[in-house]
C-alpha cells in the first residue's frame, strides 16, 4: 500500500468529487420533481395517465441503469451526430458531453424509483387529514402543498435517505461514458500512477463518507415538525 | 430501419442468437451470485443475531460498508484486487499465476455484494418470526441445526420473500456492471454488436428489451413462489 500519489493527484480527486456532487444534486432535484409528477399521475383517477406512468416506471425499473445510459449516450448520441444540423448547432458541445446524458438518465431513473416510493407515501397519508383540509376550504393545490406532500415526505424520510444513497452510488456509472466523476478520477489516477487499487480504495473511502454525510443531513435537517412543538 | 434490414441484422448475421446466449449467461451469473449471496447473508444474519460482540461488529462493518460503496467500484476493486491476491498467494505457495475464470469471478464479486443486502433482509425476517414458535420447538428438545432447518428457515420465508425478490431484480440489473470488466454477458454482447455494426441505438434497445423481459418473467415466477410460501400465513 502506497498512498504517496495522493498529493500529486489531489486536484483530480477534488474535481471528481465536484462532478459527482453536481450529478447528485442536479439529478436529485429534477428527478424528485419528476417523481412527484409520476406519483400524482399514478394515484390519479384518469386511467390513461395512471397507466402511462405505470408503464414508464416499470420500464425504467426493469432495465439496468447502465443500459439506459448507453442507450442515451451511444444510441441517441450517435443519432444526433448523424444530423449535420445538430452537429453544427451551438448546442453540440453540450450534446457531446457524457455528463448531460448521465444526468438525464439519472433524472429519469430517480423519477421512476422515487415516484414509486412517493406513490406508497401518498396513499399512506390518513384520509381524515385530507378531509380535514378540505373541510377548511383548501383548494386542491393548497391541500397538496400544505398537507398532502409534507405529510408524505415526513412518512417517507428514512426511505428517501436510502434512495439518496442509492443515487450517490448510481452516479458512479458516469465513469463508464468518460465522465471524470469520482470513480472516473480514480481510473485516471490508476492509469497515470500505475497503482492498481490504492486509488480505488481511497475513492471508496470518499464515497463512504459522502454516504454518511447524506445520512447525517437527513437526520439533522429533516426533523419532524410535530416533535419540536 | 426497414424490416428486411432488421432481419438481416438479427437473424442472418446471428446477433439475435448471440444476445440470447448472453442473456442465458446473465441468468447463470445472477443465479450463482444469488445463491452465494443467500449463503453469505444467512451466515452473516445468524452472526448478527447470535454471535460474540466482535463478530457482530465485523458483520456490521461488512453490511454497512458494502451497502455504502457503489457496486461498480466494488466490482472493479474485488475483480482486480481478488485476482492479484490469488496470484500473490499462489506465488507464495510456489505455483505459477493463473488467469481467473471470468464467470467464477463475476459470481463471487456479485455474490459478496449481494450478501450484505440479503443479510439485512434475512435478519429482519428471522426477527419477525413469533418467538413462541422457536420456544415451542426448543421445549420439544429440537437441536440447534434442526431448529434452523425445520423451524426458522421455513417460517422466516414469507417475511423474507418480498425483500429477496426485489434483491433478485436488483441482481439481474447489477450483473450488467460485469460488462465493464469484460466478461461476455448480455450487455457485453450488445456492446460488441453495437460496435461492429454501428447500430448503437438498435442494439442497446434490444439489450434493454432482453433485461425487461427477464425482470417481467422473474416477477411472475416470484408471485407464484410468494403465493406458495404464504399459503399458511393468516389472511387479513
Amino acid at each position: 500500500m502506497d498512498f504517496s500519489w495522493i498529493t500529486e493527484f489531489a486536484s483530480e480527486l477534488v474535481r471528481g468529487v465536484g462532478i459527482t456532487l453536481a450529478l447528485l444534486l442536479l439529478s436529485g432535484l429534477f428527478g424528485f420533481i419528476l417523481a412527484i409528477m409520476v406519483a400524482l399521475g399514478r394515484v390519479s383517477s384518469n386511467c390513461l395517465l395512471a397507466g402511462s406512468m405505470r408503464a414508464y416506471s416499470s420500464l425504467f425499473r426493469g432495465t439496468p441503469l447502465l443500459v439506459q445510459i448507453y442507450i442515451l449516450y451511444y444510441g441517441v448520441g450517435s443519432l444526433f451526430a448523424s444530423y449535420p444540423l445538430i452537429r453544427g448547432s451551438a448546442l453540440w458541445p453540450y450534446l457531446r458531453e457524457g455528463f448531460w446524458y448521465v444526468c438525464l438518465a439519472l433524472i429519469l431513473s430517480v423519477g421512476a424509483y422515487v415516484g414509486e416510493v412517493l406513490r406508497g407515501g401518498l396513499r399512506a397519508v390518513p384520509r381524515g387529514e385530507l378531509e380535514a383540509g378540505r373541510a377548511y376550504g383548501m383548494g386542491r393545490w393548497l391541500l397538496l402543498r400544505r398537507v398532502w406532500l409534507p405529510r408524505t415526505l415526513q412518512i417517507l424520510k428514512p426511505t428517501l435517505a436510502g434512495e439518496s444513497i442509492m443515487l450517490l452510488k448510481s452516479t458512479a456509472l458516469a465513469s463508464t461514458v468518460a465522465v471524470t466523476d469520482l470513480l472516473g478520477a480514480a481510473n485516471l489516477v490508476r492509469a497515470q500512477s500505475l497503482r492498481v487499487y490504492e486509488p480505488l480504495l481511497a475513492v471508496a473511502l470518499i464515497y463512504i463518507s459522502l454516504a454518511f454525510l447524506i445520512e447525517y443531513g437527513f437526520s439533522r435537517f429533516a426533523k419532524q415538525p410535530q416533535r419540536l412543538a | 430501419m426497414s424490416l428486411p434490414e432488421f432481419s438481416q441484422l438479427f437473424i442472418t448475421d446471428g446477433w439475435l442468437l448471440a444476445l440470447l446466449q448472453g442473456a442465458v449467461i446473465t441468468l447463470q451469473i445472477s443465479a450463482g451470485a444469488f445463491l452465494l449471496g443467500l449463503g453469505i447473508g444467512l451466515v452473516v444474519a445468524l452472526i448478527k443475531l447470535k454471535g460474540s460482540r466482535w463478530m457482530v461488529g465485523l458483520a456490521n462493518c461488512y453490511t454497512t460498508l458494502y451497502r455504502a460503496v457503489p457496486e461498480l467500484l466494488l466490482i472493479l476493486l474485488l475483480y482486480y484486487a481478488g485476482t492479484d491476491l490469488l496470484n500473490a498467494l499462489l506465488a507464495e505457495a510456489g505455483q505459477s499465476s493463473v488467469q481467473v475464470n471470468g464467470f467464477i469471478a463475476a459470481v463471487l464479486v456479485l455474490g459478496i455484494v449481494q450478501g450484505a443486502y440479503s443479510a439485512e433482509i434475512i435478519r429482519g425476517a428471522i426477527l419477525a418470526i413469533p418467538f413462541g414458535q422457536i420456544e415451542a420447538a426448543r421445549s420439544f428438545g429440537v437441536e440447534r441445526l434442526l431448529l434452523l432447518r425445520r423451524i426458522i428457515l421455513p417460517s422466516m420465508l414469507p417475511y423474507a420473500m418480498g425483500g429477496l425478490s426485489n434483491l433478485w431484480l436488483v441482481l439481474i440489473k447489477d450483473s450488467a456492471l460485469i460488462s465493464v470488466v469484460g466478461y461476455s454477458e448480455l450487455l457485453s454482447v450488445g456492446k460488441q454488436a453495437a460496435g461492429s455494426t454501428k447500430h448503437y441505438l438498435v442494439f442497446y434497445l434490444a439489450v434493454a428489451a432482453c433485461y425487461f423481459l427477464m425482470t417481467l418473467l422473474s416477477n411472475l415466477v416470484f408471485q407464484l413462489i410468494e403465493r406458495h410460501s404464504n399459503r399458511w400465513m393468516p389472511k387479513h
